[in-house]
């Protein structure tokens, strides 16, 4: 046995502006919880998930990482009790309070007869991934979660499709109100539902409801620009022909690019030529029946999305290749 | 823990590797088996490869510290909801079945079964 001396391999972990000292050997989540730091955790050996951080700043070890989903991964999440650092690292918190920036409307027009197309310029917009949802905050605090449609890092600008609820607080004040020039605030981007420029043979599958195709579209023009070559298939449901958007342009797309299919899909009884009649998931699975080897993102109706989740899986895509983004309707 | 020159199931079997390779063809079959789907929820099925993971690396004789008492406890609501020797081998049957189908000798199936057996009495609460 080699024996180490304990001087050289102590490191230091710092948490806003405080610092904890680690034992050589010891993990993260031992140095924390002897430290008293609060942090949720469960299994301690990798596997329930419960003490993801985030490292900030300094070199994780690739161990620390386990079996996280790849786009946890790019993010510098770890699971604290798997991660033994060899230097002194950053770490953020989960639940550590929100960093926002400011924000100005540049462009508010409508996508169809209840969805609006906010634009806004903001500052660190190339920290923020097509397909990730922010906090958009009213400066009376009011909050909710919207996804990025757009890839940030040609624009410079975050669009996002924000439909009118009857009595959503936020909706109706953003499709009534807002004009360009307000500012709001802008949240760090969230969530791991984004594309990542690897395996571009790969086929990707991406089913949404409603302004799901907000997220959707976003991965799609990222994956497209990445020149991602494998084919990629967009099912976007509504119940009526109304509620669909960007139709024309999505069928521009895919006249473009000989790997992009489209299919918009009316669930309603009314189906005009071009339209596919059915569930935008039930119909993406008489398409595209083998799944397996595909990377699969759903975003919409939480429903839609738990039961396309595991259809999907049981045709044969793999747990850590679906992605998905369930849209809940605020209730405060 | 020492490290002996026989090597162990699990390294013979594959190890990790051979863990994620079995835990989602198992699962498949299970959710699409209508004798046991009801005992495994397919809400969070994060949370339910994580077990199955857990699953295959005791049935390898991998690293894990599952007690017969923890087998009882995690299965105890399970045998609330009927849980029998009948619902016990469909499971060993997909247990055979995946590890055929991922081209594992017979003579380690054998072994992973074993394993896999000789949890039957704390699984149904006996």
């Amino acid at each position: 046995m080699t024996v180490k001396t304990t001087e050289n391999l102590m490191t230091t972990i710092k948490i806003d502006e405080q610092n904890y000292s680690c034992e050589p050997e010891e993990t993260v989540l031992d140095s924390l919880l002897r430290q008293n730091v609060e942090i949720s955790y469960a299994c301690k050996k990798g596997t329930c998930h419960s003490c993801m951080l985030r490292c900030t700043d300094g070199q994780l070890p690739a161990k620390s990482q386990g079996d996280l989903k790849d786009t946890l991964k790019i993010q510098n999440n770890f699971l604290a009790c798997l991660c033994i650092p060899e230097q002194d690292i950053t770490v953020a918190l989960p639940d550590q309070s929100e960093l926002f920036s400011e924000g100005t409307v540049v462009i508010n027009e409508m996508l169809n007869r209840n969805t609006i197309l906010l634009i806004i310029e903001c500052h660190d917009v190339l920290e923020y991934k097509a397909g990730q949802f922010v906090n958009l905050q009213r400066a009376d605090g009011l909050t909710r979660s919207y996804s990025i449609s757009n890839t940030p890092q040609e624009s410079k600008t975050l669009e996002f499709h924000i439909r009118r609820l009857p009595g959503g607080k936020f909706s109706e004040w953003v499709h009534e109100e807002i004009k360009v020039g307000d500012t709001l605030s802008v949240s760090e981007p969230k969530g791991h539902c984004f594309y990542i420029p690897e395996r571009k043979e790969q086929g990707i599958l991406l089913v949404g409801t409603g302004t799901g195709l907000a997220p959707l579209a976003g991965i799609l023009t990222d994956a497209l620009s990445h020149g991602h070559s494998g084919p990629i298939h967009l099912f976007h449901g509504s119940s009526v022909k109304e509620d669909l958007y960007r139709v024309e342009e999505m069928r521009q797309l895919s006249e473009q690019n000989q790997n992009f299919h489209y299919t918009p899909c009316i669930s309603g009884g009314d189906v005009p030529e071009g339209f596919y009649q059915g569930r935008a998931n039930t119909v993406a699975l008489s398409e595209v029946s083998n799944l397996s080897g595909w990377r699969v993102f759903l975003c919409g109706h939480p429903e839609m999305i738990n039961e396309m989740k595991t259809a999907a899986f049981l045709s044969g895509a793999s747990i850590a290749d679906i992605y998905t983004d369930a849209f809940h309707v605020a209730t405060d | 823990m020492s490290e002996s020159s026989s090597e162990s199931l699990y390294d013979r079997i594959g190890g990790e590797a051979a863990v994620n390779a079995a835990v989602e063809l198992f699962y498949r079959k299970v959710l699409t088996d209508y004798r046991i789907n009801r005992f495994f929820d397919k809400t969070n099925m994060e949370e339910q490869i994580v077990k199955q993971k857990a699953f295959f690396t005791m049935a390898f004789g991998g690293p894990n510290t599952y007690t017969g008492q923890d087998m009882r406890n995690a299965h105890a609501r399970l045998v609330k909801m009927g849980l029998d020797n009948s619902h016990f081998d469909a499971v060993m049957e997909h247990l055979g079945a995946t590890l055929t189908e991922l081209n594992v000798p017979a003579e380690l199936i054998g072994e992973a079964a074993a394993i896999a057996e000789s949890t039957r009495n704390d699984v149904l609460c006996k």
